[in-house]
């Protein structure tokens, strides 16, 4: 069991609020990449973030465009998992490229708040609410699931190409 | 139980099963996988990974077309990079400098069939829809990955059916059909979705024609686009290879999210106007305004007929606009130097480059100045796409390209044809 702060925001929060397209040229390192995450939506969360929160939000979390920094942004302040109602194809990707767990979950923003906790089990297969509501989570592909583990594409990769003693 | 569409077939076929349906990952092996100058910046993503070759060197493509001939010395150490790789790693399907744009030469060599699966590290790929093929984009990493292992997983996107009727009117063409969706849908029409056109008005494109809808899928969002590969796509195919293959068709019953209908007898000649390939309206709307320079080429437009078609335009015409054209490939160079629409095209004064990408996405050939206007046959008229964001971009057909550069200003061919 693990527990999780939620973060919970609306429908269509594209890549663009999530990351700003002027920055993507500019910053390179994780921590000023971290630093200016959600700025334009939410000037509290980079602040207040804690390792383990979680963001929650509506339909098609993540449109717009390609950029990797969209999902590392969360990923270097420690946000494990995203559930959305719905995501864009190419951040949902990107997410599970990233080892960050893409989550979806239709009605799960309409119930919960931020600042709200919710509980995860180790298995990641179900979520349950402050009151007691447990919803399920749809299970990962064994590729997909082989590639969290590691952490990402890139670490999969080397760890399978470039094993330790 | 229902029917398959088109991606869940193809997408089955390439993950080895016989089933699949929209939201299952599946572990898929493309048959084919290119790259073009950014072969050298996924080669340091691979050698990050540290597997010890190219699984299959015998499935990979390589091209250099987006800065082809290299502009500056900068290019050319990264053109020389990418020889090297390609030599160390035996990668069977090189086209060096000058032999034309990634999507073009692919299609001409027959590298890709139907019913495959092609995945590029370039956004266009949705290109080879055209061919019945499942297309798809995949960033860089994804393709260091892909060079490793030789496959990739793939969520099988859910999938929206365009039903095209009717013939195309005279002057409108698959170019106005794109723009058209486009406009009406807006970019994110397809939200990383399987388009698969359906309908009679295909059989009136030709292959030359055809390619523009899937490529200009990309400006939708759609994740693939898939025209339905007809006796003129499996003609074509005869003609350059004898390699077995099975194109895939969607089932009746297949179950859709959306489904479209577009009436193309009525449609008119279309134009997309700074700074989006969404933001389209009737060609006549915008016409009369001033343009510095007209470009036909590109991926999109910039093969053969798209020359015919300027040609037909141009004969016996000086333009008043600069006039650039760059053919999508050195077939379709040929084709025109044999046919003499070259000849006609610069008599009438335009400028030839190199086949490849030209200054579609703004590394040489064609940089507009601060202010200038440019209409273009490409796909793309983002801020700053041509180099500069201080210049603006229309993209419209070849007639209207040809005819704007003649005019100096947005028109129609009309106002030249006889
Ligand atoms: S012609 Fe333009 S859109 Fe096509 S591959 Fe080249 S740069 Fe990309």
């Amino acid at each position: 069991m693990s527990q999780h702060r939620v973060w919970v925001y609306g429908d269509n929060v594209n890549t663009d609020i999530i990351f700003p397209g002027k920055y993507t040229y500019t910053l390179k390192t994780p921590e000023d990449i971290a630093a200016h995450a959600l700025e334009d939506l939410d000037p509290a969360f980079a602040t207040n973030v804690q390792v383990g929160d979680i963001i929650v939000a509506g339909e098609n979390w993540g449109c717009g465009s390609s950029r990797e920094q969209a999902v590392t942004c969360l990923r270097y302040n420690d946000v494990p998992i995203i559930i959305a109602a719905s995501f864009s194809g190419l951040y949902f990707r990107n997410c599970v490229n990233q080892g960050v767990h893409p989550i979806i979950c239709p009605e799960l923003h309409r119930f919960l708040q931020t600042g709200d906790i919710i509980t995860i089990d180790d298995a990641h297969t179900t979520l349950t609410l402050p009151n007691g509501r447990i919803f399920p989570i749809a299970p990962l592909s064994p590729s997909v699931r082989a590639i969290f583990d590691a952490g990402g594409l890139l670490p999969m990769l080397q760890t399978r190409f470039q094993p330790t003693e | 139980m229902s029917g398959m569409t088109f991606a869940e077939k193809a997408l089955a076929r390439a993950a080895g099963l016989s089933h699949a349906r929209a939201g299952d990952v599946l572990d898929v092996r493309p048959d084919l996988i290119f790259s073009h100058d950014n072969t050298a910046a996924i080669r340091r993503i691979f050698l990050e990974i540290g597997a010890p070759r190219i699984a299959h060197p015998e499935r990979v493509a390589v091209t250099l077309d987006h800065a082809a001939p290299a502009p500056t010395t900068m290019h050319a150490q990264n053109h020389a990079e990418v020889r090297q790789w390609v030599q160390e790693q035996n990668i069977a399907h090189f086209f060096d400098v000058g032999r034309g744009i990634c999507h073009q030469v692919i299609s001409e060599e027959a590298l890709i069939l139907p019913g495959e699966t092609i995945m590029g590290s370039d956004s266009h790929t949705t290109h080879f829809g055209w061919l019945g093929a499942f297309g798809m984009a995949v960033g860089r990493t994804e393709m260091a990955a892909l060079w490793a292992t030789g496959e990739i997983w793939v969520r099988v996107p859910e999938a929206i059916r365009i039903t095209l009727n009717g013939a195309p009117p005279p002057g409108v063409t698959a170019k106005d059909i794109a723009l058209h969706i486009l406009g009406r849908w807006g970019s994110s029409g397809a939200a990383y979705r399987s388009v698969e056109f359906a309908g009679d008005t295909i059989s009136h494109l030709s292959v030359d024609e055809r390619p523009v809808i899937p490529n200009m899928m990309a400006e939708f969002g759609a994740q693939n686009a898939y025209l339905s590969p007809d006796e003129t796509v499996l003609n074509y195919i005869q003609a350059r290879t004898t390699r077995p293959y099975t194109p895939l068709y969607p089932d009746a019953d297949a179950v859709y999210s959306e489904s479209w209908k577009v009436d193309i007898t009525t449609l008119e000649p279309q134009i997309a106007c700074p700074h989006n390939p969404a933001n389209v309206v009737p060609l006549r709307e915008v016409m009369g305004r001033p343009i510095q320079q007209a470009f036909l080429g590109t991926c999109t437009n910039g093969r053969y007929e798209d020359l015919a078609a300027a040609a037909e335009v141009l004969r016996g015409q000086q333009i008043r606009a600069r006039l650039l054209i760059i053919p999508a490939s050195s077939k379709v160079l040929l084709k025109a130097t044999q046919s003499g629409v070259l000849q006609t095209l610069i008599e009438a004064g335009a400028a030839i480059g190199t086949p490849g990408c030209g200054p579609c996405m703004g590394n040489h050939m064609g940089i507009p100045a601060i202010g200038e206007v440019t209409i273009s046959t490409a796909n793309r008229n983002f801020r700053g796409r041509m180099g500069t964001a201080e210049a603006e971009i229309y993209l419209a057909n070849p007639y209207v390209v040809a005819a704007s550069a003649i005019a100096g200003y947005i028109t129609t061919p009309e106002e030249f044809l006889p």
